[in-house]
């Protein structure tokens, strides 16, 4: 690994934002998931590679305080299945059985009756799955709901995109190790200036860029 | 026989010309002439069980335990070999999701009679799963199903070509390859593609009601909201999406083809056309 791109990514690092505000971003998305389609939960998977798990990266309603950070594994179950086909799909159980959504189930206790899953797809790359459970009951699918989710999963997939970039940032910072520290925190603090202080700090670093030969 | 497309021919008839019409081959090319004026529904399936015909669900497998779904014609799981080469086992871990059992089921419902099979491309690994979903297709064309029903996409461009030729090939060999389409504005593979049968959904509850598309890529839209599955564990659910429009096609498509088998895909979609319900009306 070159030392160029490893104080790009503490540039990026350093004013890309925090792993938190891109978490508040997938939970807010999430928010208004389950909010608009009157749901019970709603949550964001993302696909971790190296382990080949799904694991949850935002949760609103039932489940949220226990299912933040679990895992399972990402080639079975219908989450599974939407993330490998990239295809979205809507499921309710029709006869209220306790062995439905088992990899929702699994270790929460909470047994939806019924999901809509949509992929979360960036690029040519599948990153997770956006799921919505329990709709109101009396209340049957529509296209249109499909099509909808299929909105919110595209919101979705872009925040994650972004989630991924800024850990992948932080993570390249780390390796590079204590020297490529200071970059990321000079551009934190040019990109937290305003106005003329904003063009001053601009000027010194252009100055130092000039001096350094650049 | 078999001519250059790798197409058999039934024993006894003449070879076709494959590249160029010689006047004197004119007559054997004659097609039958049992065509009405007016193609209709009931000429195109009207009384047919889909005996015969031989139906694949390229998917999480097949729970043949289940009492909607009953024996299936054969099963197995696709991976990849050390060198690279197809590697088909029998299945004996049946459905890993649940989603290829709903698609059989609704095979088994509509279409009773045909033979179903089931090849499994997923859940062996996520890894790598995009060439499994490849070599699971490469199979599925090599053992000449009628049709193969594709409820799943790819998003992965370098497959693009390699399906593209994977389902022109599908179409020369007269295996109709019914493909689900994509319901989220990303390019995905391979129902885009013109030789296949790209699949939307409707919203009607008649399981037999479809539409050809005027306004492609997707062709025809087939029964995809709120539709009774088997599922896992001898369950049903009631689900809704393309990926269960698909299978409805799939039916319709071993329908017409018990009842005509001498139909190539091309002719067979133009008999969907014709019988759709927004063209023939759906008589």
């Amino acid at each position: 690994m070159t030392e160029q791109p490893d104080l790009r990514a503490a540039v990026a690092a350093g004013v890309v934002g925090s792993e938190e505000s891109f978490r508040a971003l997938l939970s807010a998305i999430v928010e208004v998931a389950r909010s608009i389609f009157g749901a019970k939960a709603s949550s964001i998977l993302l696909l971790d590679q190296e382990t080949e798990e799904l694991v949850f990266e935002a949760v609103v309603g039932e489940g949220e305080d226990t299912l933040l950070g679990t895992r399972f594994p990402a080639g079975t179950g219908i989450a599974g299945w939407v993330l490998a086909t990239r295809t979205p799909l809507v499921i309710e159980d029709v006869q209220n059985d306790p062995r439905f959504a088992s990899d929702v189930a699994e270790g929460t206790g909470y047994v939806p009756k019924g999901l809509m899953a949509a992929p979360l797809l960036h690029e040519d790359g599948a990153l997770g799955v956006l799921s919505v459970l329990d709709r109101p009951e009396q209340s049957l699918f529509s296209l249109q709901e499909m099509e909808l989710l299929g909105l919110f999963a595209n919101q979705a997939a872009i925040a994650v995109d972004l989630l991924l970039k800024a850990r992948e940032a932080e993570r390249l910072l780390g390796a590079a190790g204590g020297d490529a520290e200071v970059v990321a925190r000079l551009a934190s603090a040019v990109n937290a200036l305003e106005d003329e202080q904003r063009e001053a700090g601009f000027r010194l670093l252009d100055h130092l860029a000039r001096t350094l030969g650049k | 026989m078999q001519d250059v497309t790798g197409h058999s021919w039934d024993a006894g008839k003449a070879a076709l010309p494959a590249w160029s019409l010689p006047k004197d081959a004119v007559d054997r090319i004659a097609l039958p002439g049992d065509w009405p004026d007016r193609v209709t529904r009931e000429w195109a399936l009207g009384g047919s069980t889909g005996e015969g015909v031989r139906v694949c669900i390229l998917d999480s497998g097949v729970d043949a335990t289940h009492p909607s779904v009953g024996e299936l014609e054969s099963a197995v799981v696709i991976s990849i070999g050390d060198d690279e080469e197809i590697v088909a086992d029998e299945d004996t871990e049946g459905d890993v999701s649940g989603h290829g059992t709903a698609c059989a089921g609704i095979v088994r419902r509509l279409a009773p009679e045909s033979r179903i099979s089931s090849v499994r491309v997923l859940g062996s690994s996520f890894t790598g799963s995009g060439a499994v979903l490849l070599g699971g297709l490469r199979y599925a064309i090599e053992q000449g199903f009628d049709v193969i029903n594709m409820s799943l996409s790819t998003t992965k461009k370098p497959f693009a070509s390699v399906l593209h030729e994977l389902a022109d090939s599908a179409y020369f060999k007269r295996t109709v390859l019914v493909a689900s389409a994509h319901n989220m504005p990303v390019e995905s593979y391979p129902w885009r593609f013109s030789s296949v049968i790209s699949v939307g959904s409707h919203e009607e509850p008649d399981p037999l009601a479809f539409f050809y598309n005027p306004s492609p890529p997707v062709e025809f839209f087939g029964r995809g909201v709120n539709v009774e599955v088997p599922w896992l564990g001898g369950r049903t659910l009631s689900v809704s999406g393309n990926s269960f429009a698909t299978p409805h096609i799939t039916s319709i498509c071993a329908l017409v083809l018990s009842k005509h088998p001498e139909l190539t895909p091309f002719q067979l979609k133009s008999v969907l056309y014709l019988t759709a319900n927004n063209v023939g009306g759906g008589r």
